[in-house]
């Protein structure tokens, strides 16, 4: 048997050409989503087989007009054809969109000057003849040097003669597309050329220009970089030089080979647009929509995630009575099944959002978007981009900081990166709607509305008014001044393709129980630890507990409940409660709370897993949750400890406080320093404490 | 006053003469916007930031600032100039 080959390829292409269409086609299910290293753009590989023996490994490049990139994302496709070596790729396949092929083309004229064999795919061959499009493929060839393969990634037309070139990679001609050096400054590129003598020509000129971290580059080439870069007004006039010339000569090309009959156009795009961007109706049916995604996330969501919630607390009450009592038993029924149960239960929420936002960028109304909030969200900082992570927001703050990537100008996408956590997502809602069912009464204001329905409603402004205002202070405060590089495509409008919206989901999906699911799990284990371990008191609690008790005569189980409440306040948990008791009184909080406070700073929603554990420890009843809570007695006042002014300080708190070590993290990882993940945990943290303590004074 | 694509009402259009490569992002001419193309402006949001607007093939949204960069010669002037 002859060995395997394997041939590694870059998938590259401009934004909403259909590119994922093409990966998911190549590579269906046999693709994961690493991150590159150092940095956290996501990194999409596949394994595509080509034929018995061949086999091609695709890397998705994330979607860029240019190999000048503008933003985090755009950086990787440079990176990847200048930087990494050993995954330097056998070939590239340049995507294009057969409607805006001359754009398209600019990227393709850099990637073949690289001297790398490329492919040009023609996406969405099957719209040109409604679009009065028709193309010379022969001559575009000869005129391009290279493979031109038309194709339907969508409806899998082409894919088969797409692997037949690139199985045939090595016969591509590499030569470069044009002679635009020379044309540029003949004198400047001769010395570029005799100074780098190993690379491409083209390869030199873009590490001369791009002002990157190419870490892998000796010293020596640094050094010899450094010397082109005296002038670099100059350079700026080469690059923009560069630019005219490459599309003089890809209209040169086209005038040949790319012919529109410009009535058969469709004006749908046209008509849809005046509506969609209408001064007022675009508002309204923007708003519509938003109304239909909570609805959408609150509503339809909350069947799955009641019955995972179910299923679960069944789990860990099965195994408590059927499997052998000791350590192990109580690690998984207390720590390890509540821990997952906590992931799981958000799953719906996160994939039912990312397939109604998924959707929203696939037929193009995204930008449409984008375009109409702009102007309201520069007034806070941020850009009309922005309106995606604060969406994206109100399910889990990570996936949404990590959809900042694409905003181009750094105070922009800061601002949001920062103020996204206040929008109420989706490890609130746990914590919000226990309280509310506790102290808010189940009555109806006006006969219509449920009181409990409205404060939830309210909660949920609270965070936005949060986001927004806190935008407008930080846009006046932060001290960058960068130009800001607003330019976006307006994609035309398409039907979404399921294949690539369920893609979406799953990816996302992943990325979230994987991401931020192994702190969770990680934060109830260690949790679970906590409150079950201690020192020396804690060991000896049922000695002491029976002693000083000895005179009263208790019957077994009170006891038992003596001995669990006073090993739980003698528990490592325990003693850290009670140390920061006194730090949280002036809230209306008292140690158990306190322990809450500190296990959910890992993720909210662990607040309400740790008062059941809590309460479960002391009291062995099956009582649930609720219940447990609403039986509570503060000791100080005799009254209920969940009353209404410690029930609205708590909503409060965690509306503002920076409680998710995962958001902690991906702030860190996404802004390259601690600075901001620390602005953001102490900020927050402070105004949730100052607003909280108002709370409760007032209302008490 | 130069009459920039900041001047263009909607469904009008105009011939881009220059552009002050030194203060415009790269990525704009990449993106097709260059001198000798036609622009059109297709649609302002309120405020009448950013705009709408198509050029050379391409359709995209810029910002006012960016806009009010962008030296044009208005379609109908162009016939009047070619005229007299």
């Amino acid at each position: 048997m002859r060995d395997h080959q394997v041939i590694k390829v870059a998938l590259v292409g401009n934004p909403n050409t259909g590119k994922s269409s093409l990966f998911n086609q190549l590579t269906g299910l046999n693709q994961k989503v690493s991150n590159y290293p150092g940095v956290t753009v996501e990194k999409k590989t596949g394994t595509a087989k080509l034929s018995n023996t061949i086999t091609a490994h695709v890397v998705d490049l994330p979607g860029t007009y240019s190999i000048n990139p503008s933003s985090a994302d755009e950086n990787i496709v440079l990176q990847s054809f200048l930087n990494a070596e050993s995954e330097y790729p056998d070939v590239a396949v340049v995507v294009a969109d057969v409607e805006n092929l001359k754009r398209n083309l600019y990227l393709f004229s850099q990637i073949k000057d690289l001297e790398i064999p490329a492919i040009l795919v023609i996406n969405m061959s099957d719209q040109m003849k409604r679009k009065g499009i028709s193309i010379d493929i022969d001559l575009l060839k000869q005129e391009l040097n290279s493979e031109v393969v038309l194709i339907s990634a969508r409806k899998n037309i082409g894919v088969e003669a797409l692997k037949e070139a690139i199985i045939n990679y090595k016969t591509i001609n590499t030569s470069v597309i044009a002679d635009i050096a020379n044309r540029i400054d003949a004198v400047f590129f001769n010395k570029v050329k005799s100074t780098f003598k190993e690379i491409s020509l083209y390869k030199a000129w873009l590490l001369i220009t791009q002002y990157q971290n190419f870490s892998t580059l000796d010293n020596e080439l640094k050094e010899k970089i450094k010397s082109f870069r005296e002038d670099a007004s100059r350079l700026k006039k080469m690059q923009n030089r560069e630019t005219i010339l490459r599309y003089q000569y890809i209209n040169a090309i086209l005038k040949k080979t790319y012919k529109v009959n410009i009535n058969e156009a469709t004006g749908l795009r046209f008509k849809l647009d005046k509506i969609l961007t209408h001064k007022i109706f675009g508002y309204v049916i923007f708003a519509g929509i938003l109304m239909l995604i909570f609805q959408s996330i609150f509503d339809w969501t909350s069947m799955p995630m009641d019955f995972i919630d179910a299923q679960f607390s069944q789990l860990s009450d099965y195994v408590k009575h059927h499997f052998s009592q000791g350590v192990f038993t109580n690690l998984l029924a207390d720590g390890i099944i509540p821990g997952i149960g906590g992931i799981v239960i958000f799953i719906p929420q996160i994939a039912m959002l990312f397939f109604l936002i998924s959707i929203l960028e696939e037929t193009g109304y995204m930008s449409r978007v984008v375009f109409l909030m702009d102007k309201i969200m520069r007034r806070f900082g941020m850009s009309g981009k922005s309106v995606i992570p604060l969406i994206s927001g109100t399910a889990c703050a990570i996936p949404a900081i990590m959809a900042a990537r694409n905003i181009s100008g750094w105070k922009e996408r800061l601002v949001t990166i920062l103020v996204t956590p206040f929008t109420t997502c989706s490890a609130r809602l746990p914590v919000y709607a226990i309280i509310i069912a506790l102290v808010i009464p189940d009555k109806r204001f006006l006969g219509v509305f449920s009181l409990q329905g409205l404060t939830l409603m309210a909660l949920y402004l609270l965070g936005f008014v949060a986001a927004i205002a806190s935008g407008y202070l930080l846009h006046k405060i932060l001290k960058i001044n960068e130009k800001s590089f607003f330019v976006i495509e307006m994609p035309n409008y398409k039907l979404p393709s399921l294949k690539n919206v369920l893609f979406t989901v799953l990816e996302k999906t992943k990325a979230f129980v994987f991401g931020a699911g192994k702190i969770i799990l990680a934060l109830s284990i260690v949790l679970w630890f906590l409150a079950s371990n201690g020192p020396e008191s804690y060991k000896n609690a049922t000695e002491i507990v029976t002693n000083t008790n000895s005179s009263l005569q208790l019957p077994q189980d009170e006891m038992d409940q003596k001995i669990a409440s006073y090993k739980l306040e003698h528990s490592y948990i325990g003693i850290a409660g009670k140390t920061i008791e006194p730090m949280i009184k002036p809230l209306g909080y008292d140690w158990k709370i306190g322990i809450a406070l500190l296990t959910s700073f890992a993720a909210r929603e662990v607040f309400v897993s740790t008062l059941a554990t809590i309460y479960s420890v002391e009291d062995d009843n099956t009582a649930t949750i609720k219940e447990r809570m609403a039986a509570e007695i503060n000791q100080d006042t005799g009254k209920k400890r969940f009353d209404f002014p410690v029930g609205m300080s708590l909503l409060v708190f965690y509306a503002f406080a920076m409680q998710c070590m995962g958001t902690l993290a991906i702030v860190k990882r996404e802004t390259n320093t601690w600075k901001w993940s620390l602005l953001q945990l102490f900020g927050m943290t402070a105004l949730a404490y100052l607003l909280a303590l108002l709370t409760f004074t007032v209302l008490s | 006053m130069n009459t920039t694509i900041a001047d263009l009402t909607v469904g009008e259009k105009g011939i881009i003469e220059d552009i002050p490569y030194e203060s415009v992002p790269l990525k704009l001419l990449e993106m097709g916007c260059l001198p000798g193309k036609e622009v059109e402006l297709i649609q302002l949001a309120p405020l009448n930031d950013p705009l709408y607007i198509k050029v050379n093939g391409s359709h995209l949204a810029i910002r006012k600032e960016t806009a009010k960069l962008i030296v044009i010669t208005k379609s109908e002037n162009l016939c009047e100039t070619i005229k007299s």
